[in-house]
């Protein structure tokens, strides 16, 4: 009974999502067959960005809503294919492997900016995906075609600057999902595909058992103990961001390759904000995030978000009340985590003083 | 004469002064073009008038201690409400806005009053908090939005009879009531008399209030917690004191902010309020634990100046719209440097 | 003989033109437990500091003398390297990780690993952790403890008592450990707890390490250590076989009266005024670090009263207890009226004003001018300096007349009262707060560590400022680590031992008197123990 009672109270976040989910799918009245190829879909698209999210949870340093910039990195490498006409997996895996340098180095640079900003990691993290979301668009939007001499009729309209707005990524569409599906129903899943989420999974696993990995960890939970120590923290916390920048360049062509469109100037723009809140939902915290959490959230999310309009259409009769709420969703559980951080962490520091008063 | 240049230099600082130069190197670019410069000019007093009350709220929230108030739409929203009683009832002219503010101003009290209850219990991390607190307020306030009960066909979408539009215009009410107050021409400059004496009443009393005795003892919390607690003060207190300031300070700038565009953008529109403020007050040299009220009023004018006058003369220059873009670099590099500026024992 | 495992030979220090070490020579050999004594203050920090290689001696300009290990010179150049020596160190705080388990804090940095298939390409770096063989490791350092706790169970939920074993237990797991030095380490154990720890770190000693044992408490010194070295000001007073000293001997060596006292600043003493203007009952306050345990104290009008102690044991917690700034039990009475505890409005509304010894903390608004951070509290409590009408505007002429006025009288070394606090040195800070308290006309004034960290001049003007205060009818609580001080300028001293009072003394009392009150003696075991060796 106790232990019930510890599972459920350990849970508490997923468990609360699935039974609105469970209510969403009963309102929605949504046959299962659509129901399972929307969520086999989206998991095989959202999972490894979710999943780059863990490192730096782990390493101390929130939730790394710069994620953005990795994204951007995978973004860059994607247009930069295209022109070339890179195309299937092997297109793919080199569009990848061009992302990655950039990643590192934005990674590099994200993890100097937030050992400026120790203790406001998170914000200044967000700032940055803003303000990197600038400097993108003053490139793609302004230099290209006018300083930077870009001619091609699939990316660009030759009378105005800038990229398009939307690009067809017909040479690497279903690069990955495609090369080996199998059918269930209506559903084609896409095994390769999550067999690299697996492989990602038992990766970062793996990861935490090394020393590097226990490196992080002991950063994470204590900057001054860990560098007491001798463990080198700073250069540790730009190791972890770098991690978490390369997964998610990744993680961003492999949603893209799975959509098939670029939407030039707004596909990365929620790339942090939806994987953090799917992060959330799974029940991770700012301190604490496992590979579990990481896909159960990423179920769950994009479970609330198929089923919501039509539940709204169904109880509220509108679907738009669907499509606001889980909006309304993605960013209150994002607020609700970090003043619970915020809550707990002042309420532990006056609990540890009390302690070394009774002592 | 030399000593008194290089302290009114450090008084204005570095920043400022590349922003000036700049500013005026594009107004004379602008001279040269076909543009009209007290045209120009005139857009950007619009436009600082406007966007003047939200860079003022950030200073009672700096103030007391809670830093950045990246929650303003909490404040916004209570703004909305407001203009929209007003829409809803066609009330015209200063009718309207009075009422609009009646209803927006405890409004945001309540809700400032609420938001600083949770900031003071995340003391600390106000900033992320409140950005992500003021985001989930907008969401919410979007379904609200759908199924809220104004029947004023100008507010609703023509079918279906419920849920309230995207875009409404102030036209016919009250848009424009402060702007046409006492509006003058001299030189081609049309000057809005009274959304700026508005605003300097606003900035006035704002100055006179942390003049004061609770606003020192607010000021005192914010710099130094602990000085306060031995000098008998109540921390919470005056840090909630200056959150509901802050906050209703926002409700005010909306209701300005929206007589001015003419137009209310209800569901995602106010979204993003907080951060060209923060920018603002950033600029005009401000950081994220000391701001002034003129660092409030330098702020906006030198930003919204700039966004002005730097959009037409580079679209004359290049083609398309770079002023959107120039805007979200800008407002987030100067968030930036802010915040990863080194300063002792800083807490977010 | 064989030769010791450390030689520290002539080691002389200074910062920044201060002496603070002055020819310093310790000896500890093999598996002897060898004990540091001092005051606060005496040296023994940056003696350690000198040892560790660590960056506030080599940033500071190095030290003077020789330090020898196993007869060889050294000269550590990071914490890294004296670890590298085989010196070990526990630390006062805790360093341990509270999510990690044992093994993993007692393997921290140190883990066992094993080479994988991608540590072989891409680093070292990359290895698995050889748990087994962290586990097995951590077992015997915990056995060699006589400590029975899993070596997985996370050290989060653990006794305090435990948290210091496991410290021990990093420390032995060094394989090359033949020195380990303990920073106070009973500070925080119960009394059992203390026991037991004593009894390991013999049997340490016996295996052959040697230990260097730093510690206030002179029982457990005369209980475990073979022999003594007592510092005094930098300067080694004494050192010799621990069977060479009574518990009265060290006392007196450790707080013996500086030499170069400039005799009383406080003027003549004042015989013992008749009326209370203070009475403290059972006081009981929560400051961590410094817990008060019930304490009872009278404060007589118009007098110095002196609270001494060493650090720890609770002198600062009195002040910041009647001030409300901690939370307190018991009862307070100022002329013949309870002050509620816990509130500092209602304390500083009835007369009493503060100096903290947390001076930048809690005693300015560092980045607020001279003027304001005079005016503040009179202001707010007092509602002083604030212009006539509803609006209760302050007063910026009448603030400035009285800033310009308070230099002045005080003596403030600054360009003008718009001057940023921050940028004074801190005695002028200093300056600044007695400013402030006195702005409030207080009739009672408590003041913590008034020249703490301020230069020597300035130290003696602030003690003549405070005592021209009290001369002005003015009662004062001076708190103070530094005895002499409390000595040249109080009517009667307090000294506090573990949260309780210890005695009550006369400033021209003997110094063995003060030593052994500080060591935890009660003023009857004084005298009677005065009586048998006279």
């Amino acid at each position: 009974m106790n232990q019930v009672k510890k599972f459920i109270s350990k849970n508490a976040v997923p468990i609360l999502f699935a039974i609105v989910c469970l209510l969403g799918v009963y309102y929605a009245q949504m046959p299962g067959q659509f129901l399972l190829m929307e969520i086999v879909k989206r998991m095989a698209r959202n999972s490894f960005l979710v999943l780059s999210l863990i490192i730096p949870v782990v390493a101390g340093m929130g939730l790394n809503f710069g994620i953005v910039l990795g994204a951007l990195a995978g973004q860059v490498a994607l247009i930069l294919s295209t022109h070339w006409e890179w195309s299937g997996i092997g297109g793919l895996l080199l569009t990848a492997l061009l992302a990655t340098p950039m990643a590192v180095l934005f990674g590099i640079l994200a993890g100097m900016v937030l050992n400026k900003a120790k203790g406001r990691e998170m914000i200044t993290g967000m700032v940055m995906g803003f303000f990197a979301n600038g400097v993108y668009q003053f490139i793609f939007l302004f230099l290209v075609g006018t300083v930077i001499p870009f001619e091609n009729a699939a990316l660009r309209i030759s009378t105005s600057p800038g990229l398009r707005n939307t690009v067809n990524l017909t040479r690497i569409r279903g690069a990955l999902d495609n090369i080996w599906t199998v059918q269930i129903g209506f559903t084609k899943v896409p095994i390769v595909t999550f067999l690299v989420i697996a492989l990602l999974a038992i990766a970062i696993w793996a990861f935490f058992k090394t020393k590097l990995g226990q490196d992080f960890r002991a950063v994470g939970q204590d900057r001054h103990i860990a560098g007491v120590a001798g463990i080198q923290t700073d250069r540790n916390r730009v190791l972890a961001i770098v991690f978490s920048t390369v997964l998610a360049a990744w993680g961003q062509i492999i949603f893209l390759q799975n959509i098939g469109t670029l939407n030039t100037y707004n596909s990365h723009e929620q790339v942090g904000t939806f994987a953090i809140a799917a992060l959330l939902i799974g029940g991770a915290s700012v301190t604490r995030a496992t590979i579990g959490q990481a896909l159960m959230g990423t179920f769950l999310f994009h479970l609330l978000f198929v089923v919501s309009p039509s539940a709204g259409q169904a109880i509220f009769g509108s679907a738009q009340v669907g499509e606001y709420f889980r909006v309304f969703v993605a960013y209150g559980i994002i607020a609700i985590s970090l003043a619970l951080h915020a809550w707990r962490s002042r309420s532990l520091a006056k609990a540890r003083l009390k302690e070394d008063v009774s002592a | 004469m030399k000593e008194r240049l290089i302290k009114i230099y450090h008084g204005f600082g570095l920043p400022r002064l590349i922003i000036s130069v700049f500013l005026l190197a594009l107004i004379i670019v602008a001279a040269g073009t076909e543009l009209s410069v007290p045209g120009l000019l005139s857009d950007a007093l619009v436009r600082i008038g406007q966007n003047g009350i939200y860079v003022l709220a950030m200073v009672p929230s700096i103030q007391a201690g809670a830093g950045l108030n990246f929650g303003l739409p909490v404040g916004v929203i209570a703004g909305m409400v407001g203009v929209l009683v007003a829409m809803e009832n066609s009330l015209l002219g200063f009718g309207g806005f009075v009422v609009a503010l009646l209803v927006a101003i405890p409004l945001g009290i309540i809700a400032g009053y609420l938001y600083s209850l949770l900031l003071n219990r995340v003391a600390g991390q106000e900033m992320m908090v409140g950005t992500y607190v003021g985001f989930s307020v907008v969401a919410g306030m979007c379904i609200f939005w759908l199924m809220a009960p104004f029947k004023n066909p100008a507010l609703i979408w023509p079918v279906g009879g419920q849920g309230l539009r995207v875009t409404l215009t102030l036209a016919d009410t009250f848009g424009g009531t402060l702007n046409e107050f006492l509006k003058f021409e001299i030189f081609g400059l049309t000057v809005p008399t009274g959304l700026l004496l508005f605003y300097a009443l606003l900035a006035f009393l704002l100055w006179l209030f942390l003049r004061s005795k609770p606003g020192v003892a607010m000021e005192v919390v914010g710099r130094n917690p602990r000085f306060a607690v031995a000098s008998g003060l109540n921390i919470n207190a005056y840090r909630s004191v200056g959150i509901v300031l802050s906050t209703v300070l926002a409700s005010i700038g909306y209701v300005v902010y929206a007589q001015s565009f003419g137009f209310a953008q209800l569901y995602n529109g106010p979204l993003m309020t907080a951060f060209p403020a923060v920018a603002a007050v950033l600029i005009g040299g401000a950081s994220t634990r000391e701001a002034k009220v003129l660092n409030a009023i330098i702020g906006v004018v030198l930003f919204q100046t700039l966004l002005t006058v730097a959009m037409p003369v580079t679209n004359q220059l290049i083609e398309g719209n770079i002023s959107e873009i120039a805007r979200v670099i800008v407002s987030n590099g100067m968030i930036l440097y802010a915040l990863t500026r080194v300063t002792g024992g800083e807490q977010a | 003989m064989s030769v010791p495992v450390l030689e520290m030979k002539k080691i002389s220090k200074s910062f920044y033109g201060t002496q603070v070490l002055k020819d310093i020579n310790v000896t500890v050999n093999e598996g002897e437990i060898h004990c540091l004594v001092g005051e606060n203050g005496a040296g023994k920090s940056t003696l350690m500091n000198i040892l560790f290689g660590m960056s506030v001696i080599t940033d500071t300009g190095g030290y003077e003398g020789e330090v020898l290990i196993n007869g060889k010179p050294v000269a550590f150049d990071s914490p890294k390297a004296a670890i590298g020596a085989g010196i070990g160190m526990v630390h006062q705080e805790f360093m341990l990780l509270p999510g990690f388990s044992v093994t993993e804090n007692i393997k921290l940095n140190r883990e066992d690993t094993k080479p994988n298939l991608f540590s072989r390409v891409l680093g070292r770096k990359l290895e698995t952790l050889d748990r087994k063989k962290m586990a097995a490791d951590a077992r015997s350092a915990l056995d060699k403890l006589g400590m029975s706790i899993d070596e997985w169970v996370p050290v989060a939920g653990l006794p305090v008592g435990y948290l210091q074993f496991v410290e021990i237990a990093r420390e032995i797991d060094k394989e090359n450990l033949q020195l380990l030095v303990l920073d106070e380490p009973t500070a925080v154990l119960t009394e059992s707890e203390a026991q037991q720890f004593l009894a390991v770190v013999q049997r340490l000693a016996s295996t052959g390490i040697s230990i260097l044992f730093i510690t206030h408490r002179l029982d457990e010194v005369m209980a475990v250590a073979d022999t003594i070295t007592i510092l005094k000001d930098g300067e080694l007073v004494s050192s010799g076989p621990t069977k060479n000293y009574t518990i009265a001997q060290m006392a007196e060596l450790m707080v013996g009266r500086k030499i170069d006292t400039k005799g009383r600043i406080g003027g003549e003493k004042k015989e013992k005024a008749t009326k209370k203007v203070l009475e403290i009952r059972n006081l009981r306050v929560d400051m961590p670090g410094e817990r008060l345990r019930g304490i009872d104290l009278d404060v007589y009008e118009g007098e110095i009263l002196g609270i001494g102690g060493l650090a720890g044991h609770g002198k600062i917690a009195l002040a910041n207890g009647v001030m409300g700034l901690y939370a307190s039990q018991g009862q307070v009475i100022y002329e013949g009226v309870e002050v509620p505890l816990n509130n500092p409005r209602e304390a500083l509304n009835r007369g009493l004003a503060f100096v903290s010894e947390d001076r930048r903390g809690v005693g300015l608004v560092l980045e607020d001018s001279i003027a304001n951070n005079i005016v503040l509290t009179s202001m707010q409590t007092q509602d002083k300096f604030l212009k006539p009408g509803p609006l209760k505007l302050k007063d910026q002429k009448q603030i400035t007349a009285h800033a310009l006025q308070s230099i002045e009288r005080f003596d403030i070394r600054c360009t003008g009262p718009d001057q940023i606090v921050r940028r004074l040195s801190g005695g002028n800070q200093q300056k600044v707060c007695i400013a402030r308290a006195f702005t409030q006309n207080p009739k009672l004034f408590f003041v913590s560590e008034p020249t703490r960290g301020i230069d020597v001049g300035a130290k003696s003007r602030v003690l003549e400022l405070i005592a021209e205060l009290n001369r002005m009818g003015v009662t004062v609580v001076i708190t103070s680590s530094e005895l002499a001080e409390l000595r040249s300028i109080c009517d009667r001293i307090a000294i506090i031992y573990e949260g309780k009072l210890s005695g009550i003394l006369s400033p021209d009392a003997p110094d063995v008197e003060y030593g052994l009150l500080m060591a935890g003696k009660s003023l009857e075991e004084v005298r009677s123990g005065e009586r048998a060796t006279n």
